[in-house]
This record gives structure tokens, C-alpha cells and sequence, in this order.
């Protein structure tokens, strides 16, 4: 949390024309009890205090800055990376989960949902549920339970039912669709933990708030070291939540450069990618917010595709569209076979082995001839990856 | 009645503009069925064909539904259980498009009101104007769209006055008093009454909430209240009237039996003809 909301802040519905709440009339009132409950709780200075030992003392928060030595050299340029692989559980999908499900005990709802896609913000939600006492199932595509295997295994001991889902492309759109079905059904005593800064008004927002922890300490820790902000921010999209976290900051720095890397699939000249803000195009509604989304002419939502689990969705949060539009930030999109050369790459540079999803920042970041500083959020650790990207890479 | 249609599906001859006064057509349905409520059957279009959804909606006309309400098949529903959601990627998968979805409604308006129910992305993706103006040719009477929930719907809800489309909202057990009395007050053709927390589907034995949802919804609205989702047995349409619903809605029951029949029109008839007689005054 920033610290920086007052009463008068009201949670945003809409993002310009983005956002909004396109949801089956059942899931109505727990979204305005949702948002009521937030509302309270950012003002609680009890929930804030709860919610900020555990980030230090259980998420191992603040996470590390570290300038990539082998890296800068490499580019001859200054390389931050806003180490995220070493929150507890191997990304940033710790500090939405853990806000949300403290948020749940608040709202005296005992059993929690989720979707995964790469399985990290899975395996988020089921350790927050193990450290809560509260009942965890977690919706994951047959094809992501496959291609993320450790992760099911890690969600599968930390207590947490998952549950495969067999319908569309077996992946994270399918998994999403699957969990907003069970909350339809069981909406009265469960919380569902929406893993990005996507669906229905108040998520949007909320989940930024969450992860805007990422760019807060990143960019007073930059300031501190550098004695100045970064030339530009980088963060892989998917949902849009560890970029959305970390440009939060830095929304008002005008003069710092922001770009979403999505992901490039086959290649944004090919119908397989996952990059509906850098393709443009009409946009549409997914998931309960009207935002960019791949669609066809009939408004039938089409499959996205990327070898990474994580970015393999064809919708993204509203407030990067809006962003887009604005000209506030820019996206960019990055092809499985790059992000893959990346992932290989940075692991023999820095010793450190990215998630597939972080890879595509990095790839982007790579191929930059210039510039002054980069601030990159490494979003992820890519241990869960190694099976997928070995098996790619045999002959 | 033209059961059989020499012209294919979705060729876009879907005729031309006329006041259909939605409303009106749908009121007159609920006030001269002559049952103890309304028996309004879901059929999914395009499934398992263009050609047999029709026949099937024809068959459902036949056998004494009084409203149709067609579902327009999307990639992505999120109020629909199993049985409704794989009919719609069945249909997807052969190929149904929305104008061989209306040309569906076309057939089946001439003898009954047909609302249809569609996604709200399909209604705003070519534009909300546009969409509504094919819809109004077709001769359907009114449109439901499950995703969007009254905040959302001003734009819709004025476009469909303008060209005479009822717009019929949902409430749900979970509405509360101050939503149920905004949605009952402007809502047109019927007020939909999803019966269950859930999404859609065969449920066993809940005849004993009906009467408190109903009670609810009727004390928000002067439109006539349909119950729906989880009704699929003639018992269960008697005591969806019995709890004083003016039009009892059956969905994933029919959609089973299209999916399971080997003749589905004759099959989906012959449960709509039960379901009939389970809402007969004589009985
Ligand atoms: C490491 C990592 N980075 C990025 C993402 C993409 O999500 P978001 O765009 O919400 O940050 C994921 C999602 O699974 C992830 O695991």
C-alpha cells in the first residue's frame, strides 16, 4: 500500500472508457462488499500493520534492487532489476494474494478461489490460505497444469484442491471463466482471489494497490542510489499486474518511459499471440471489464497464444488500455523464440534464471541499442520453467 | 409455420425493418397463455445445427411454449453451467454465426415472441445501434444479456426503447431490496428471476425458495415475473407457478435433451408437451 489513500480516494470503476463491472447480477452485491471492505481496510492502520509485517516478515519484503553487473556491461548502460523472484514463492503474486486474503478473514469468508496460469499466483493463494487456515481451490487449464507441473505439485502440498480445467484452449482464459463460475455458485461464503489487475471493478484497482509496493520501494531505493529516477520501466503483461505494480510509482513522473512487454507468440503478424494492446483493434469485454481484448468480428473471444503460461491471455487489465491510449505508457510485444533466447541468456549472464514470463522484459530490454537508466521488473524466478524450456530445446 | 426452409442459415437475408413493439407482444403472451404460468423454453441456437435449433424451437411452439427465449452461442459464458456451455461451443464449432442465429429468431417470431439471450460482448463488439437494428429485423421481441447488470446497461436499455426491443434484466436471490426495486422499475417484457445462487442447470428439489424469490420480485415490478435456472421438471414448473410465477423458464433440461436425443426437435417437444401439462389449470 502506498499510504497515500484517503477516504476521499474513491476505489475507480473506470479507466476512461475501460473497466466497469460486466458480471451475471448474482456476483453484484459481494463486488460492492468487496470494494466496502477495502475501502475500510486501507484506512485500518490494524490492517495495514498486519498486512506490512507479513510482507517483511513472512514475503521477505522489501525485495532486492540489483543493478545486473554482467548485464549493464553487456548493453553499456545502467540495468536495475527489481528482484521480485525473491519475494517468498518465487514472484510477485504474494503481495495481491496476501492483501486479498487478509481482506477475506476480514469479510468472514472461509474458503477462497483462484485461477492460475503459470501457477505462481496458485501457488501464491494457497500458501496465504495455509498461513490463513482457509479452504483453497484453485482453477488451472489442463494444458497449464501440464506445461507447470512443480507448481501443482508445490499448490497440491501447500493443502490447496486444484482443478483442471478441460474446456476452449485448456488455458488461463478458461481457468479465469471456471473460477468466476464457482463464485457465481458459492458466492455467499467465498472470496475469490483474482490474480491481476483484470475482472470486475473493484479488482482493477484493487490489485494495483496491492502490488504498488513493487514500484514504491524500487523507486525510492533507485532515487537513494542513483540520485535520480529511471530513464524507463519495464515490465512483461499479461494481466498486467507486476507492470501495472511497478508503474504505479512512477505514473507522475513524467519523464520516465514506460513499457509493457506482451507476449509475441508466433508473432503479432500471425493470429498466435497474446498481445491485444500492441495489436490495437476494437476493444471488448472479458471477464466483467471492457479493456483490450482479442476478439472476432462477432465479438467471440478468440485464443491467445505464448509459451509462457503467465502472458497466455487474450484480455488485459483496463488500466493499461487506457494508459495505451493516453500515451502514458507503450507496449510492445516479444516472440516465444525470443523470450526464450533471453531466458538462457540471462541465466548465463547473471545467474539468475527468469520466469518465461519475466524473459520477455528482458528480451525487450536486450534488444534496446539504448538509453539511460532501465528499471525492470523481474517479476518472477523460472525454476517452475526448466521442464518446458529444456524440452523445447532438444533437437 | 415453415418448418422446412429451402434457404441455408445465415445467408443475411434476415428481411427488413419493422416496428416490432417488443413489449407489447411479449405482454400479450403472458396474458393469454391460459396455463397457470407462461412456459417459456430455452433453445441454444445452432445446436445441434441452425437447421434443427429452428426445428427444435418450432417442435417447443407446437407442444405449447408461449415464449421463446434463444441463446446466442459465445466463447465465453459466464452464467452457464456444463450442459448450456458446451451446446454453445458445439454450435461455435459448426459453425454458428449471429446472422444464422437470428435467422433462427426469424423463423421461430412468426409464432411466438422470441427474446434472445446473448453475451453483452457480442451486443457491443459491432456496435450496440447496429446489433439492435438486425435484432429488431429479425422479429424478435427482446434481448437478455446475462453480463450486464443494471449499472451497466443505460446505453443498451435506451437503444432497445428506440426500436420498440424489450430489454429484460436478472435479479437473483443475492439482488438486494434498493438493486431489486432499480431493476424491477425499469425493467420491459418480463422481469427474469434467477431462482438459484448459481449458474445454469438441473437442480433437485428446491420448490420451497421459489415462493420468497417470487414474492420479492413481484413486489418490485409491474412486468410479469419469469422464474428460471434449476427448473427442469413439470413438477418443478407447478410449483415455480404455485409460488405465484407468471412464466416458468426450463434451459439446461431441454439443451440435455437436444445434446442426448437421436431426433432432437421430436425430443425437446415431447418434454416441453410434459412440462405443458405440469402447468395445465385442468390437472
Ligand atoms: C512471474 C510472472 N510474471 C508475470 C506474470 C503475468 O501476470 P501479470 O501481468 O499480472 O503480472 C505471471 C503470471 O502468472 C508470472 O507468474
Amino acid at each position: 500500500m502506498s499510504g497515500a489513500e484517503t477516504e476521499a480516494d474513491p476505489v475507480e470503476h473506470r479507466f476512461g472508457s475501460y473497466g466497469g463491472q460486466y458480471v451475471p447480477e448474482t456476483l453484484m452485491p459481494a463486488l460492492a462488499e468487496l470494494e466496502q471492505a477495502w475501502l475500510e481496510a486501507r484506512q485500518d492502520p490494524g490492517f495495514r500493520a498486519e498486512l506490512e509485517t507479513l510482507l517483511r516478515d513472512f514475503a521477505g519484503r522489501p525485495t532486492a534492487l540489483y543493478r545486473a553487473r554482467r548485464l549493464s556491461e553487456r548493453l553499456g548502460r545502467t540495468v536495475y532489476l527489481k528482484r521480485e523472484d525473491l519475494n517468498h514463492t518465487g514472484s510477485h503474486k504474494l503481495n495481491n494474494a496476501l492483501g486479498q486474503a487478509l481482506l477475506a478473514k476480514r469479510m468472514g469468508k472461509q474458503r477462497i478461489i483462484a485461477e492460475t496460469g503459470a501457477g505462481q499466483h496458485g501457488v501464491a493463494t494457497a500458501t496465504v490460505c495455509a498461513l490463513l487456515g482457509l479452504e483453497c481451490v484453485i482453477y488451472m487449464g489442463v494444458e497449464d497444469t501440464r506445461r507447470q507441473r512443480p507448481n501443482v505439485q508445490r499448490m497440491e502440498l501447500l493443502g490447496a484442491s486444484v482443478r483442471p480445467v478441460d474446456a476452449g484452449a485448456r488455458t488461463l482464459k478458461e481457468a479465469t471463466s471456471a473460477a468466476i463460475r464457482d463464485w457465481v455458485t458459492n458466492v455467499e461464503g467465498t472470496h475469490y482471489v483474482i490474480g491481476s489487475v483484470v475482472g470486475p471493478a473493484p479488482y482493477p484497482a484493487l490489485v494495483r494497490d496491492l502490488q504498488r509496493v513493487i514500484g514504491d520501494e524500487a523507486r525510492a531505493e533507485l532515487l537513494d542510489r542513483e540520485g535520480r529516477l529511471p530513464s524507463r520501466v519495464i515490465a512483461c503483461v499479461g494481466g498486467g499486474s507486476n507492470a501495472l505494480g511497478i508503474f504505479a510509482a512512477f505514473l507522475g513522473d513524467e519523464e520516465v518511459e514506460l513499457v509493457g512487454v506482451e507476449a509475441g507468440g508466433d508473432g503479432i503478424d500471425t493470429p498466435r499471440h497474446g498481445a491485444p494492446l500492441t495489436v490495437g483493434g476494437r476493444a471488448g469485454i472479458l471477464h466483467g471489464a471492457r479493456s483490450a481484448v482479442m476478439q472476432d468480428e462477432e465479438g467471440q473471444i478468440v485464443e491467445a497464444h505464448s509459451i509462457s503460461a503467465g502472458l497466455d491471455y487474450p484480455g488485459t487489465g483496463p488500466q493499461h488500455a487506457a494508459l495505451r491510449d493516453s500515451g502514458r505508457a507503450r507496449y510492445v510485444a516479444v516472440t516465444d523464440s525470443d523470450a526464450l533466447a533471453a531466458f538462457r541468456e540471462i541465466t548465463r549472464l547473471e545467474g539468475i534464471i527468469p520466469a518465461l514470463e519475466t524473459a520477455h522484459a528482458l528480451a525487450w530490454v536486450l534488444a534496446q541499442p539504448d538509453g539511460g537508466i532501465d528499471l525492470v521488473c523481474l517479476s518472477g524466478r523460472g525454476d517452475k520453467d526448466l521442464a518446458e524450456v529444456l524440452g523445447k530445446e532438444q533437437p | 409455420m415453415s418448418v422446412a426452409r429451402a434457404g441455408r442459415f445465415g445467408d443475411g437475408s434476415e428481411g427488413s425493418v419493422s416496428p416490432s413493439g417488443g413489449a407489447a407482444r411479449i405482454a400479450d403472451a403472458f396474458a393469454n397463455h391460459g396455463k397457470l404460468a407462461a412456459l417459456m423454453p430455452y433453445v441454444m441456437a445452432g445446436f445441434p445445427t441452425l437447421e434443427e435449433s429452428a426445428r427444435i424451437g418450432q417442435a417447443c411452439v407446437r407442444a405449447g411454449a408461449d415464449v421463446i427465449e434463444l441463446g446466442v452461442p459465445y466463447s465465453d459464458p459466464l452464467a452457464d453451467g456444463p450442459v448450456i456451455h458446451e451446446a454453445g461451443t458445439r454450435a461455435l464449432a459448426a459453425g454458428s454465426s449471429i446472422g444464422g442465429v437470428l435467422e433462427v429468431a426469424r423463423a421461430i417470431s412468426a409464432d411466438v415472441p422470441v427474446v434472445l439471450m446473448c453475451y453483452a460482448n457480442m451486443v457491443f463488439a459491432p456496435g450496440v445501434e447496429s446489433f439492435l437494428d438486425r435484432l429488431a429485423r429479425s422479429g424478435a421481441s427482446g434481448l437478455i444479456v446475462p453480463d450486464l447488470p443494471y449499472g451497466e446497461a443505460p446505453e443498451v436499455l435506451g437503444a432497445c426503447e428506440q426500436r420498440g426491443l424489450a430489454l429484460v434484466p436478472l435479479v437473483a436471490p443475492t439482488t438486494t431490496d434498493q438493486r431489486l426495486a432499480a431493476i424491477g422499475a425499469q425493467a420491459r417484457g418480463f422481469l427474469y428471476t434467477v431462482s438459484v445462487v448459481g449458474t445454469t442447470g438441473e437442480r433437485r428439489a428446491l420448490g420451497e425458495r421459489f415462493a420468497e424469490v417470487v414474492r420479492r420480485a413481484k413486489s418490485s415490478t409491474d412486468v410479469p415475473v419469469a422464474l428460471g435456472f434449476g427448473i427442469g421438471t413439470p413438477e418443478q414448473a407447478a410449483e415455480a407457478a404455485a409460488a405465484g410465477a407468471d412464466g416458468v423458464i426450463v434451459g439446461t433440461r431441454l439443451v440435455r435433451e437436444a445434446a442426448e436425443a437421436e431426433r432432437p426437435a421430436e425430443a425437446v417437444g415431447a418434454v416441453v408437451e410434459a412440462l405443458a401439462a405440469g402447468l395445465s389449470p385442468a390437472r
